[in-house]
């Protein structure tokens, strides 16, 4: 492997760490649907950016947060559940992005591609993965108490629509990380299943962070190493999010036969 | 204008969502120490008041707490996913967090209600009724509140756990001088702890100590027939 591609694992892991801790919380805010699609709301810059031949990080990332915004105004000012906005901004960010993307960049913006990373680009990656585990840690209790009950945390002093606010901005951001080598379509999926798979096994918040990263940073090394030595795919995602389900349906199998 | 002794003074408070107004400019006055249980018909707006003083619903008028107010809060019921991996001590540990206060005081509020240390080992989602709602109470009682919002506290509850709910209320009022603000179906338990009563019903507004307030006539009046809770307080 050249450098490119040793910056491009070490990216994937920063982004496994960061997902890992983010969808803990996706998880028990019970938004697991609606984030899935989160990550749908890059298309559209992406491809514009590839129209323009500019990166299509730049792009992805200006739709990302423009919608993420937009889901959050939606759900404070008409009083919809999460989920229905999302699915609104969804549906239609989706399908700009299927009309303007060029036919040849389409499977590399849903699915990710094996492009090599720059030491710039993985520098800016390690910076965002870092900055969500700050922003995860500090917003950490406060998004418990929301979790909870939405008028509790209020009661107990809690913005809690400027929390929302954050956490799906940090959320999105965690979805950008991954963005290129994850596409737009699975970048979230491995937000969802790590998570969902700790939670079988997990009886405290403490602990439920450390399986959901440890089941998050497993998946990408399957991913690389599967499609490195068997698949040999254009991109790891598909491998990565195959083997993170799998480790979901077992733990459900094991917690049932515990 | 508010007088020295009170806490909370309520001026022309209205509440409405969309054209359903559920709160129509009402006012009163709590006086600190006072046991202010708030009783009505269902859909009368008991809970929205709660709320509104709260401060989480948007609401018109005033609502002026005094300046050393700090509020506790135990909701009417709280949907708690069972499967979530949040254990009380997570719980009280990030309300603890939040407001700025020792860890050490989750141990203290777990034991003023009665909760014994393993307990807050267990998943929120596992407790019992009686344990869940003691939690709660534990919950509003970190950060030392002199106010206590009540919602209905003991509605899922068996007679005993009820009882000793507002046993433990009662004492909270008497030792440490807290303000409750209760909302109560059980006029019996309305008689017995409340010092003042807040009749809420879209024909009448009234406010009074519970002796002179409760009359029969009054109920009927309220609650739109007559009432057998009369007749059971009064034995």
């Amino acid at each position: 492997m050249h450098e490119g591609h040793i910056l491009l694992l070490f990216l994937a892991l920063c982004f496994a760490v960061a997902a890992g801790l983010i969808g803990c919380f996706a998880l028990m805010k019970r938004m697991l649907l609606a984030s899935d699609v989160i990550s749908h709301l890059a298309l559209p810059g992406l491809g514009v950016a590839f129209l323009m031949k500019v990166n299509p990080l730049y792009g992805g990332a200006i739709t990302l947060f423009l919608g993420t915004f937009l889901v959050w105004q939606l759900q404070k000012k008409t009083g919809l559940a999460t989920d229905a906005s999302i699915g609104v901004v969804f549906a239609a960010a989706l399908a700009i992005g299927a009309a303007v993307t060029p036919r040849d960049d389409l499977i590399d913006a849903l699915f990710g591609g094996l492009e090599s990373v720059s030491r710039l680009g993985f520098a800016l990656g390690a910076a965002a993965s870092v900055a969500v585990a700050i922003a995860v840690f500090l917003m950490k209790d406060r998004l418990t108490l929301s979790t909870f009950s939405t008028e509790l945390a209020a009661s107990s002093g809690v913005n809690v629509s400027r929390l929302d606010l954050v956490y799906l901005l940090v959320f999105s951001l965690t979805v950008l990380i991954g963005l290129r080598f994850m596409g737009a379509l699975l970048a979230s999926a491995l937000v969802i299943l790590p998570a969902a798979a700790a939670r079988q096994f997990a009886d405290r918040l403490s602990r439920f962070f450390v399986i959901s990263v440890v089941i998050s940073v497993a998946s990408i090394l399957a991913g690389f190493f599967f499609n490195t030595y068997l698949f040999h795919l254009s991109t790891i995602a598909p491998v990565t999010v195959m083997f993170a389900a799998l480790v979901f349906a077992g733990s459900l199998a094991a917690r049932r036969a515990w | 204008m508010a007088s020295p002794n009170s806490i909370l003074s309520v001026e022309k408070l209205r509440v409405a969502f969309g054209r359903t107004v559920v709160i129509d400019g009402i006012s009163f006055e709590v006086r600190k120490g006072d046991c202010l249980a708030v009783i009505g018909p269902n859909g009368a707006g008991k809970t929205v008041l709660l709320k509104s003083l709260l401060g989480l619903v948007p609401h018109q008028g005033e609502i002026r707490w005094s300046a050393d107010t700090r509020l506790g809060y135990v909701p009417q019921k709280v949907a708690a996913d069972r499967q979530q991996p949040i254990r009380l001590a997570d719980l009280l540990a990030s309300k603890a967090a939040v407001q700025h206060l020792p860890y050490s005081d989750i141990f203290a509020v777990a034991a003023e209600v009665g909760l014994s240390p393993h307990v807050l080992n267990v998943s929120v989602g596992h407790l019992s009724g009686g344990q869940f709602q003691k939690a709660l109470i534990a919950f509003a009682l970190l950060g030392r509140p002199n106010v206590l919002l009540f919602d209905e506290p003991t509605a899922s509850l068996d007679e005993l756990a009820e009882e000793h709910t507002y046993d433990l209320l009662h004492r909270l009022q008497q030792e440490q001088g807290m303000t409750v603000i209760l909302v109560s179906h059980d006029l019996s338990v309305v008689y017995r702890y409340a010092t003042q009563v807040l009749c809420l019903s879209k024909a009448k507004l009234c406010m009074g100590p519970p002796k002179e307030l409760l009359t029969p006539a009054m109920l009927e009046e309220l609650y739109g027939g007559p009432s057998k809770f009369y007749r059971h307080i009064s034995q």
